[in-house]
């Protein structure tokens, strides 16, 4: 039962890099909150800030209300996962949950009982004497999450727990995580750089770049709302098609074509004085092949008609990329698709990916019409990345 | 043991051939340790061209390390042991004459050897314990360092670097009565190395201050095996810096500690330049390698001399042995047990 809270946390290191800059974070009881952001981001920092594996160079942590920045890891009373499980290669796995209890100075029967317990709802009771290096992967992981419950801490901090296993067991163990973080009610401090994991994980997800937090929230909020570029970016996959565009008069000039400007995004322009210059944001999900789309929806959208590049088939949908016509990319464009590696944002130029439906008659090479839903188009300002259409 | 491997990786790609072609007789290879042979026998007979030539080939490879070795160490070795079961001194040529092992119940049953193989074992205990604790400390040291890494390191080694007869003269320079600054500091008045007690304690100093930095090295290799992550896990299990590493540094380096202890060991047990230059073996501080080179080499003994010189070759085999088989040291380059 305990609250986490981080106010104006920073770690400055001794060469003088800025990895965490004045972090807020206020973490509820019981809370599941993801830490996600592309390597160098801050992120791991920030959860060894809370470990106390590393010192705060300023800010303050406190944990249930009391300042915890200069007590030993071992005086905070959280239990932490780590990306390689750190098991005890000496000890079976028994000896490795019972470690901090050992060191917590429990009686044995205590320790057997709880040992016992968190083996049976890990499911590793059969494996309890075998030793690490004989456990497959995700048994190690199970053994280091053991290792964490038994001691009924306070928080648990999990350091990209899941990412040396291969794929299909990820998900499994993601799904098994959250029931368990369920279960216990703990809560939990989770860093991950998979934004799949952040949206299917957290009740509360930080998206961190570069030592600063960009935006806190609940996953959908995030995806529906983003406060800028890069959270609109980073979240979601594939991930938000982002084309120039130029406000012309009574519509936007983009490699969509002429846009007509509506209501909802003429008032969130005015209202944030929005540039001449801004780049338009929609995701692929919000496209849809012209020929399926009826008139009421037709009307409450735009169509665009582009020469398809490639067709995948995923089975439930398509995914359909269209050439673009499409040369000046910002520069914070840029950045962002160096920032969150080329899966994560198109790197090629000029690409606009779409999510249309499997019925969809789309063939590579046609010039075809696509539908787009202008409800859900966002603007940001080129120049900060902040969302123009936040409040609208 | 490369031998047994050799005929095993043959075994494996005979035997499915032996299973088509020739149902029956031949067991399939490397079952068991008894299928082992005769799957080897089977896999000889269906030898390729090829897999003949890779063996020919194989062979001619090894032969002139295993002549090299045959001649420099496995010669010197059945020819001691030749030297001792006679009697054989240089200054009665005439009088050599075998005798079976005469010369082994000599020297067993004689005071000098025991006085300095008890020597020998002090010195060997007593500077391998402080050489442990005091290389650990310097590992750790060293591992830690973060500012002048390089120059911590060298500065460490610095002793070892030092021929040890040219700092075992240093050490007798420095005790010597009145121009000695070490005996003027310590022992005003006295000649420390003309008592066994003191010269015992300068010459295991010696000693450790020469093979520290050696010990350092090795656990400092043993302590690259800890990663960070298991010293985190530990901080956040609950354990201090104590308990972290009795618990967890120690257990998990525990190979490299005992790859270190059993060279130490072996090193110390035929300590020979330092008593040589600090006493000569003097007032019962010889070692048993100062006794065998007095009789083989001045007393020109070579049948009492190479006696010696194979017990001390059996002391030696033995600690290995004991290191090896009951404290499970890995020796180097058998590492089946399945680390990270």
């Amino acid at each position: 039962m305990s609250d986490i809270v981080l106010d104006r946390v920073t770690k400055r290191y001794p060469d003088g890099a800025l990895a965490v800059q004045e972090v807020n974070i206020e973490i509820a009881d019981g809370e599941f909150i993801i830490l996600v952001g592309p390597s160098g981001c801050g992120k791991s920092t920030t959860l060894n800030m809370i470990a106390g594996l590393e010192d705060i160079t300023s800010g303050e942590l406190r944990i249930d209300g009391t300042v915890v920045n200069d007590r030993a890891p071992k005086d905070r009373d959280i239990a932490m996962v780590f990306q390689s499980y750190a098991l005890y290669p000496h000890l079976s796995v028994r000896e490795n949950m019972a470690f901090p209890l050992r060191l917590a100075k429990l009686d044995t029967a205590t320790i057997d009982r709880k040992v016992n317990e968190a083996a049976r709802i890990l499911d590793l009771t059969q494996h309890l004497d075998r030793r690490p290096s004989n456990l497959s992967g995700g048994q190690r992981q199970r053994v280091a999450m053991g290792r964490a419950i038994v001691r009924n801490p306070k928080a648990f901090l999990m350091d990209e727990p899941l990412s040396n296993l291969d794929a299909k067991l990820r998900v499994q163990m993601r799904t098994s995580v959250s029931r368990l973080q369920k279960q216990l009610g703990t809560t939990t401090v989770y860093v991950t750089h998979d934004q799949t994991e952040a949206m299917t994980l957290g009740d509360r997800v930080v998206v961190m770049r570069g030592g600063v937090v960009q935006q806190i929230g609940a996953p959908q909020h995030l995806y529906e709302h983003p406060a800028n570029l890069f959270v609109a970016g980073f979240i979601g996959s594939p991930a938000m098609n982002f084309v120039p565009a130029a406000v012309a008069d009574g519509g936007l000039a983009t490699a969509l074509g002429e846009i007509r400007l509506t209501d909802r995004l003429r008032r969130a322009m005015e209202r944030a004085d929005a540039p001449r210059e801004v780049i338009l944001g929609i995701r692929p999900e919000h496209f849809e092949d012209a020929s399926l789309v009826d008139d009421r929806m037709r009307a409450e959208g735009d169509v665009f008609t582009g020469l398809v590049d490639v067709v995948e088939s995923m089975g439930s949908d398509k995914y359909v990329y269209y050439a673009l016509d499409e040369k000046a990319r910002s520069a914070e464009l840029e950045e962002l698709a160096a920032d969150s590696g080329s899966s994560d944002v198109p790197a090629s130029e000029g690409q606009l990916v779409t999510r249309l439906s499997a019925v969809s008659p789309v063939r590579e090479g046609d010039h075809h019409e696509v539908w787009f839903d202008l409800g859900k188009v966002q603007l940001f300002d080129p120049s900060t990345g902040r969302n123009l259409t936040l409040e609208a | 043991m490369s031998g047994e491997r050799l005929s095993e990786d043959q075994a494996a790609p005979g035997s499915p051939a032996d299973g088509t072609a020739e149902p029956g007789p031949s067991p399939a290879g490397g079952s068991g340790r008894g299928g082992r042979t005769g799957g080897t026998r089977s896999g000889r007979r269906t030898l390729t061209e090829g897999q003949r030539s890779e063996r020919r080939l194989a062979l001619l490879l090894c032969a002139p390390a295993a002549l090299v070795m045959i001649a420099v160490t496995g010669w010197p070795i059945i020819y001691s042991v030749w030297l001792s079961l006679q009697r054989y001194d240089l200054r009665f040529p005439a009088d050599q004459e075998f005798v079976g092992l005469a010369n082994y119940v000599e020297v067993l049953t004689s005071s000098y050897w025991w006085t300095s193989f008890g020597v020998t074992l002090l010195i060997t205990v007593v500077s391998v314990a402080i050489e442990l604790v005091l290389g650990m400390a310097l590992a750790l040291i060293m591992h830690r360092t973060i500012v002048g890494r390089g120059l911590v390191r060298t500065s460490a080694l610095v002793p070892y670097g030092i021929v040890t007869v040219v700092a075992a003269f240093s050490w007798r320079y420095a005790w010597t009565p009145d121009t000695g600054y070490l005996a003027n500091l310590f022992a005003p008045g006295s000649a420390p190395l003309t008592d066994q007690a003191s010269a015992l304690a300068i010459i295991t100093l010696a000693e450790v201050w020469k093979t520290t930095p050696f010990m350092a090295l090795l656990l400092m290799a043993g302590l690259a095996l800890v990663p960070d992550d298991l010293l985190k896990a530990a901080s956040m299990d609950g354990a201090g810096p104590w308990q972290r590493f009795i618990k967890v540094m120690v257990p998990v380096m525990k190979p490299a500690i005992l790859v270190a202890l059993l060279f130490r060991t072996l090193d110390a047990f035929r300590i020979f330049d330092n008593i040589y230059v600090l006493t000569s073996g003097a007032q019962d501080t010889s070692s048993v390698s100062i006794l065998a080179n007095t009789n083989l080499i001045q007393a020109l003994n070579l049948g009492i001399g190479s006696t010696m010189s194979v017990l001390i070759f059996l002391s030696v085999a033995l600690i290995a042995f004991v290191f090896v088989k009951l404290f499970g040291t890995a020796a180097p380059g058998s590492d089946t047990e399945g680390r990270r």
